[in-house]
This record gives structure tokens, C-alpha cells and sequence, in this order.
């Protein structure tokens, strides 16, 4: 594989990078993704590649097409280890490293990009609740995250506030021993069909110090959801607003302190959005091995398009039309891939944080 | 609690997926680089054994290779899935190229018997070479009986019956242990490894040795001269009618 031509080596290294402005990790095009890694992440990275080409690829246009969560095929994966892989084993989790988690997403995400985008924000609630939790929390909520018995959504965003996270405005008023809260929050992955959300919401003053992180529970009264978005892609995981009118909630179920609640959300995106760049990485990984097939079958000009050095942007492109077309696995990569430019910090925000560590002595 | 023990060979191969391209020498298929993994009929066969554990029919499950340092990933897959301990039997790179179903079958013999193991389990076939020769060959060094492409395993005791899948149809065998069975395809479908079952893996031992250690002679009588391609399929030609299909089959000497 090594050995083919430089010229398509070099279209296929412009592709990969085009494909990837995402992330911001330099990663040489390998044929085989495992160079680098220690003996136990290749066994991860095998196991997770394994189930996504046999459970997870051969229903990815399913699921997009009909917008299907596939419950199933999630608790499998959760049996692997899957559902709690940088949470601690005494509650249920696998125990790895984030480089560990960045691997196995990277490698399920060539057999479905959306589910494993929505499974990867299930694994940063789970760990959140795990090491911002007290004993009682991790015990209660973390064993049924961890077998996706239960499922989790994180729940920022606001009709008002996206980039700006510390201006969420959805209050939590104490009343003896409940938070009552009120706001609505906006575009969240698995809203609907969670049965745990992880709300940021504001239980003191303006600002980021004022904010909470509590957990409500599906079927807490005063808990309800809007319709179900209609999206580009993600499909295979619901979009909802959450919505709270008067819901009281347990005080029990604030995770860490009052006014730790921006901490705990911003650290779990931090990771969260090193699982939706590997995300993205195994998108681009699937897109390039469809295109060099599709290179090597298509002929224009008499010649097989591999030879024709013009062809050299993404792989959609390097479909042409048929790459527009629903039949070809690649636009759904390209749509799935997409709203990671947007969401767990926007490619604009993301530049200002690299651009300010740069430029720190 | 049974004390039958056995032992599976595993071998790493090109993953079925990966196109394959020969190198421009002809000296065979190009390997840098390339992902490997477990062979599917080796999967196979350590998953039938480790289900005999889990019913407690055998008490030891001890998976073994034979090639160069990577062969340890192979070995550590078996181990997360399930196998108790592994045996290297180290190989360099450039002798492991040499390696066909006879240097193995006398490597296996020879475990086989310093083991004492009652079963020896392998792929019917690796999806590299197609031989199908390494199992029957360790039987016949060993004089064992042998139950190959077997689709369904039942242990009796002191006996193994193996139903088999040939061309006639379905052959069940009832063999006296110690026996040699080859895994064919549907006899189970092996389970994924879990994460934790990864991490297990780690504390398992593999023991590393030399083919000299077993007094084993490695050289081949067998050499490749080329790896080519097959040859581009060819355009067929188009006919009108039924008469014409006939007089061009005769044409070209197929009738």
C-alpha cells in the first residue's frame, strides 16, 4: 500500500487534510492507523474498527435515512466497554485514558460518524458525573450510564447562548431541599430519549461563578421537550430543545458545588471535543479508503481518475455527482463531519484559544 | 471439573479487508505497513476453545504462534479472549518468510507433546496461503486422530465427536483424545474482546522460545519462485442467438 504512486499519494494527503481542518493534531496519511500505538490501544483500536465494520457500516444509511437511534446496537457496544471508557471501573467504567477513548471513537467512527458523535457526548456526561460526583451520585447514576441501560445528554446550550456558554440564563431557585428550575435549552443530542440530563443551569449571580451542574432525571415533572430538529446530518441521534417549567429537582442531584458548574461543563468539552475531532479523523479515514476505490473504478477521459492529478479536494469532490448522491456512503461522512466545525467549541473560538496560548510567553 | 487441556495455534495474517498488492519483484505480497490481524479461522478455533473452558470441559487453554516480535499481538488477542497463557515460538522476519504447514506442523507436534495437551485446535485454513495442510499435517506427525473443518465439537469424555462439513455433506466423527480438529466457518462466531478483557490480557504470560529449543529443523524443501497477479479478466464477446453461442464456443475449442 506504501508503494503506490507519489501522485496519488499526494492527492490523497491534500484530501486528508482538507478533510480534517477539524482537528488540529498533524497526522501523516497511514494505511495502517495502528502505527504508533501500544500493544493494548491496538487491541482497543481492533475491537472498535471489528464492531464498527460488522454493527455499525452496514446500517449507517439506515439510520440516517429513517433517523433511527439505534438503541441495540449501542448496548452491545456498551457490553465491550464502550458506553464508560475514561470512567473509573469501581462504578462500571472501563478505566482508560482520554488517548485511549480518542482512539476507539476515531476507529467506531469510520462505521457510523453520528453515533458515535452522540456516544462519545454519552461517555463525557458519564464522566463528569463520575469525577465531579460525590460517592452516592457515581454509584447511582454512573453503573446504568455505563451499560446504557440509561442514556445521557449534556445540556449547555440556549436559544441565547451557544458560544457564549457563561451566559446561560435557565435558573435553578432553592426551595428547601429542590432546585426549581426554569429556561430552555437548545439543540440537545439525545434530547427525548435520555434519560439522564446534565444541565448547566444558574443557581447564583451573572457570570460563569454562578452557574451549577445538576442532573434531571427523564419523567421529573416540569420537564418536557420540543420537536425533534430536522438536520443535515447526525441523524441517527435526536436534536430536541430541553425545556423546565417548575421542575423541581433533588438538591441530591447537583453535581460538585454551587457555582463549579462552568468548570465542570468546560472540562468536560475539553475532552469531548478531542472525541469529536476523532470523530471526524475516522470520518475522513472511511471517506479516503471509499475514494480510493471509487478513484481506481471511476474513468473520465478515457483514464481512471486516479491518474488525473487536477481531482486532488475532498472526497465528495472526488466523486463528483454520484458523491452527492444518498446511494454514496461518502456524503454522509461529509454531512455527519460536518457540525464538527460547529459544536463543542466552534472553529472560530477554537482559533482564539490556540491563538492566545500561542501568544503566551 | 475436567482436566483436559488445549492448545490453539494462531496465526497473523493480512486483514481480509486490506486490498493486497504484490511487491514489483514478484517475491510475494507486499507486507510493510499493512494491517494484520488474527486469521478469521484462528479466531474461530480459540473461541470454540475458550467456550469448552467456560463450560468447563478443559481446564487450560494455551494459545501459541510461530513468526517474528509482531506475533505477540496475535497472541494477545487470544489472550483477551479468553485463552489463559501464550507460547511465541520466535521466528525471525526473514527465515518466518520460509514458514509453511510442515516447519509448523513439526513446531506444533512438538509443543504439543512437552504440553501434554489433550486438544489441538486451528484454523481449517490461513487466508493467506489457503494450504489447509498445517493441522492434518500436526496430526500425522503426531499420529493422532484428526476431526477437520469441523462445524459442530461435543466433548464425551475420553472422546471428541466432530461433525464436519464436506462436499457430500455433513460427516460426524467420533475421535479418541488427545485429537487435532481445524475450525471451519460456522462452527461459532467468535467474540469480540472487551475492553477489560484487554486490559486482563496484559498480566497474562506469553512464553517466548526458539524452534531449536523443540529440536525443530526449520529449513524448507520448498521455495516460491514468483507471486504474480491474476491474469485481467478479458471482455467477453456478445452473440445474437443460440446458434451463434455454440458456433463460437466451438470456435475457440471449448466444445
Amino acid at each position: 500500500m506504501l508503494r503506490c504512486g507519489s501522485r496519488r499519494l499526494g492527492c490523497l494527503r491534500a484530501a486528508f487534510r482538507s478533510l480534517t481542518q477539524t482537528d488540529h493534531r498533524s497526522v501523516t496519511l497511514c494505511i495502517d492507523p495502528s502505527v504508533g500505538l501500544n500493544e493494548e490501544q491496538k487491541g482497543f483500536q481492533k475491537v472498535a474498527f471489528d464492531f464498527a465494520a460488522r454493527e455499525m457500516a452496514p446500517n449507517m444509511a439506515e439510520w440516517d435515512q429513517k433517523e433511527l437511534f439505534p438503541v441495540d446496537m449501542m448496548r452491545k457496544a456498551a457490553q465491550l466497554g464502550f458506553a464508560g471508557v475514561y470512567v473509573q471501573t469501581d462504578v462500571g467504567g472501563s478505566g482508560l485514558s482520554r488517548l485511549d477513548a480518542s482512539v476507539i471513537f476515531e476507529a467506531l467512527a469510520t462505521g457510523c460518524t453520528s453515533t458515535t458523535a452522540y456516544m462519545s457526548i454519552h461517555n463525557m456526561c458519564a464522566w463528569m458525573i463520575d469525577s465531579f460526583g460525590n460517592e452516592e451520585q457515581r454509584h447511582k447514576f454512573c453503573p446504568p450510564l455505563c451499560t446504557m441501560e440509561k442514556f445521557a445528554s449534556y445540556c449547555l446550550t440556549e436559544p441565547g447562548s451557544g458560544s457564549d456558554a457563561a451566559s446561560i440564563l435557565t435558573s435553578a431557585k432553592r426551595q428547601g431541599d429542590h432546585y426549581i428550575l426554569n429556561g430552555s435549552k437548545a439543540f440537545i443530542s439525545g434530547g427525548g430519549e435520555s434519560d439522564i440530563y446534565v444541565v448547566m443551569c444558574r443557581t447564583g449571580g451573572s457570570g460563569p461563578k454562578g452557574i451549577s451542574c445538576i442532573v434531571v432525571e427523564k419523567g421529573t415533572p416540569g420537564l418536557s421537550f420540543g420537536k425533534k430538529e430536522k438536520k443535515v446530518g447526525w441523524n441517527s441521534q435526536p436534536t430536541r430543545a430541553v425545556i423546565f417549567e417548575d421542575c423541581a429537582v433533588p438538591v441530591a442531584n447537583r453535581i460538585g458545588s454551587e457555582g463549579q458548574g462552568f468548570l465542570i461543563a468546560m472540562k468536560g468539552l475539553n475532552g469531548g471535543r478531542i472525541n469529536v475531532a476523532s470523530c471526524s479523523l475516522g470520518a475522513a479515514h472511511a471517506s479516503i479508503l471509499l475514494t480510493q476505490e471509487h478513484l481506481k473504478v471511476r474513468k473520465q477521459f478515457g483514464a481512471p481518475l486516479a491518474r488525473n492529478q487536477q481531482i486532488c479536494n475532498q472526497a465528495v469532490q472526488m466523486h463528483g455527482g454520484y458523491g452527492y448522491l444518498k446511494d454514496y456512503a461518502v456524503q454522509q461522512y461529509m454531512r455527519d463531519a460536518r457540525v464538527h466545525q460547529i459544536l463543542e467549541g466552534s472553529n472560530e473560538v477554537m482559533r482564539i484559544l490556540i491563538s492566545r496560548s500561542l501568544l503566551q510567553d | 471439573m475436567a482436566e483436559l487441556r488445549a492448545l490453539v495455534a494462531v496465526k497473523r495474517v493480512i486483514d481480509f479487508a486490506v486490498k493486497i498488492r504484490v511487491k514489483p519483484d514478484k517475491s510475494g505480497v507486499a507486507t510493510d505497513g499493512v494491517k494484520h490481524s488474527m486469521n478469521p479461522f484462528c479466531e474461530i478455533a480459540v473461541e470454540e476453545a475458550v467456550r469448552l473452558k467456560e463450560k468447563k470441559l478443559v481446564k487450560e487453554v494455551i494459545a501459541v504462534s510461530c513468526g517474528p516480535a509482531q506475533c505477540q499481538e496475535t497472541i494477545r488477542t487470544a489472550l483477551a479472549m479468553g485463552a489463559d497463557r501464550g507460547i511465541h515460538v520466535e521466528v525471525p522476519a526473514a527465515q518466518a518468510e520460509s514458514l509453511g504447514p510442515l516447519q509448523v506442523a513439526r513446531v506444533l507436534a512438538k509443543l504439543a507433546e512437552k504440553e501434554k495437551v489433550d486438544l489441538l485446535f486451528l484454523g481449517k485454513q490461513a487466508i493467506d496461503d489457503d494450504c489447509n495442510q498445517t493441522g492434518q499435517m500436526t496430526a500425522g506427525l503426531l499420529d493422532w486422530p484428526q476431526g477437520t473443518f469441523a462445524s459442530q465439537v461435543t466433548l464425551e469424555g475420553d472422546k471428541i465427536k466432530v461433525e464436519r462439513e464436506i462436499d457430500g455433506g455433513l460427516e460426524t466423527l467420533r475421535l479418541k483424545l488427545p485429537s487435532v480438529v481445524t475450525a471451519d466457518l460456522r462452527l461459532n462466531e467468535p467474540r469480540y474482546a472487551t475492553l477489560p478483557n484487554i486490559m486482563k490480557a496484559k498480566k497474562k504470560k506469553i512464553e517466548v522460545i526458539k524452534p531449536g529449543d523443540l529440536g525443530v529443523d526449520l529449513t524448507s524443501k520448498v521455495s516460491v519462485i514468483s507471486v504474480e497477479e491474476p491474469p485481467q479478466r478479458l471482455a467477453g464477446v456478445k452473440v445474437e442467438t443460440t446458434e451463434d453461442l455454440v458456433a463460437k464456443l466451438k470456435e475457440v475449442g471449448r466444445i
